[in-house]
């Protein structure tokens, strides 16, 4: 379960951010989750709920925007859609494509109060 | 094309509470997801609830309430913070700590990766048996629960710091570079870190190594290079361990080998035997060059 030590490390950036911040309360928290990260939206889920009970940031709603996996083939000289981080190109079939986003892992924003 | 204000776009949310896959239209200039105030200019009171259409479910909670249940434009204290910060950025933070001062001691580091029983820890046994002579070696083994492992490489009469991840399924830059603390780093020695017998999660966390080493064995499939790719695009050296049941097994090798390849062109792979020595002389040379290159930069 590395979406546990994710989501302790989420926590953790939220607490430095509240230090630098003076927030006291989180309602929603806001992450990047790339399609071809390898992590499984409802382990992030169910993880935040654990560790974040006695945080800053219990009781915030976990929202998760899911980043598309895309790559560049070199032989179709284009941006494709990749459901795989290293899949083939869906137009070509083959494998010279390398990926250009969808391995995302960002905390991208909280609403404080 | 991804919502810039709030990343919505072609992206699927699944949040806890609301559905967020609202089909709404990007060119108002508010942002209508929650209790917040809106920066724009309404003479009426817009309770989100009601003005438009957020697909709201039975069992969906609220989807604009504030903390207390209450929406005032204006009135609202909540703000957005905007963080932008890689998850991992942390660990990468103390990874980068960890390798600046081996880099500096001299110490050239692997982090040792596999499923579990893919014969990572004879592996290394073997190694160091091998190297014992010639390098000053520790070792940093990281399983859930026992000391075995360690006690397999004290055994060869080299240093071994044993670390239980409890629940974590790999070791991180912070519990490696507590270990560095205890650590005697002589320069031009080897620190070999034994990650915990696990194919997925230990590829996302730096732990400040040279180098990544994935140990697969042949009694595993030759799809497990696809099957876990990231692994295999996070190493730079792939041994393909126990090649002496080659001859008892359907595994074929070369399929293998191009599975790896296809994740990670620059990988370099060697088929080896901890049992029988077969192969581990490139292993030991492959190491050995590095640890000599590594201590010459530190001087």
């Amino acid at each position: 379960m590395h979406e546990m030590s994710l989501v302790e490390s989420v926590i953790d950036l939220i607490k430095d951010q509240a230090r630098k911040d003076g927030f006291r309360k989180v309602s929603i928290v806001r992450l990047a989750v790339g399609e071809l990260s390898s992590t499984l939206p409802d382990a992030l889920l169910f993880c935040f709920e654990a560790v974040s009970r006695g945080t800053i940031a219990e009781g915030a709603v976990l929202e998760i925007v899911t980043v598309p996996g895309q790559g560049w083939c070199m032989d179709c000289t284009k941006t494709v859609p990749l459901s795989e981080r290293f899949g083939a190109c869906p137009e070509c079939g083959n494998y010279h494509v390398q990926m250009t986003s969808g391995d995302d892992l960002r905390l991208s924003e909280l609403e404080v109060e | 094309m991804m919502c810039t204000v709030c990343g919505c776009g072609t992206a699927k949310v699944e949040g806890k509470n609301e559905s967020h896959d609202h089909p709404h239209d990007h060119d108002h200039g508010h942002r209508h997801c929650h209790g917040h105030d809106h920066d724009h200019d309404h003479d009426h009171d817009h309770d989100h609830h009601h003005d438009h259409d957020h697909h709201h479910h039975d069992d969906s909670i609220d989807y604009g309430g504030g903390i207390a249940g209450v929406h005032v434009a204006g009135l609202s204290q909540e703000r957005i913070v905007s963080i932008e910060k890689d998850i991992l950025s942390k660990n990468n933070s103390y990874a980068a700590d960890n390798r600046a001062q081996l880099v500096k001691a001299g110490v050239f580091t692997l982090n040792l990766m596999s499923s579990p029983g893919s014969g990572k820890t004879t592996l290394l046994v073997k190694t160091i048996e091998a190297l014992k002579d010639r390098f000053p070696i520790v070792v940093i083994e990281g399983d859930q629960q026992t000391s075995n492992d360690a006690d397999r490489i004290r055994a060869t009469g080299v240093k071994a710091i044993q670390v239980n991840t409890g629940k974590g399924c790999h070791l991180d830059a912070h519990m490696v570079g507590h270990v560095l603390e205890t650590l005697p780093l002589a320069k031009g020695g080897l620190l070999f870190i034994e990650n915990v017998g696990n194919l997925v999660c230990p590829a996302a966390f730096d732990l400040g190594e040279a180098h990544k080493v994935t140990v697969l064995s042949v009694t595993e499939g030759e799809d497990k290079p696809l099957k876990y790719p990231d692994m295999f695009a996070a190493s730079d050296l792939m041994l393909l361990n126990k090649a002496d049941l080659l001859p008892h097994l359907d595994f074929d090798k070369n399929a293998c080998l191009v599975n790896a390849l296809r994740v990670n062109p620059k990988l370099q792979t060697m088929v080896v035997s901890a049992k029988t020595g077969e192969g581990l002389d490139a292993f030991l040379d492959w190491i050995a060059a590095r640890a000599a290159a590594c201590a010459q930069a530190a001087e």
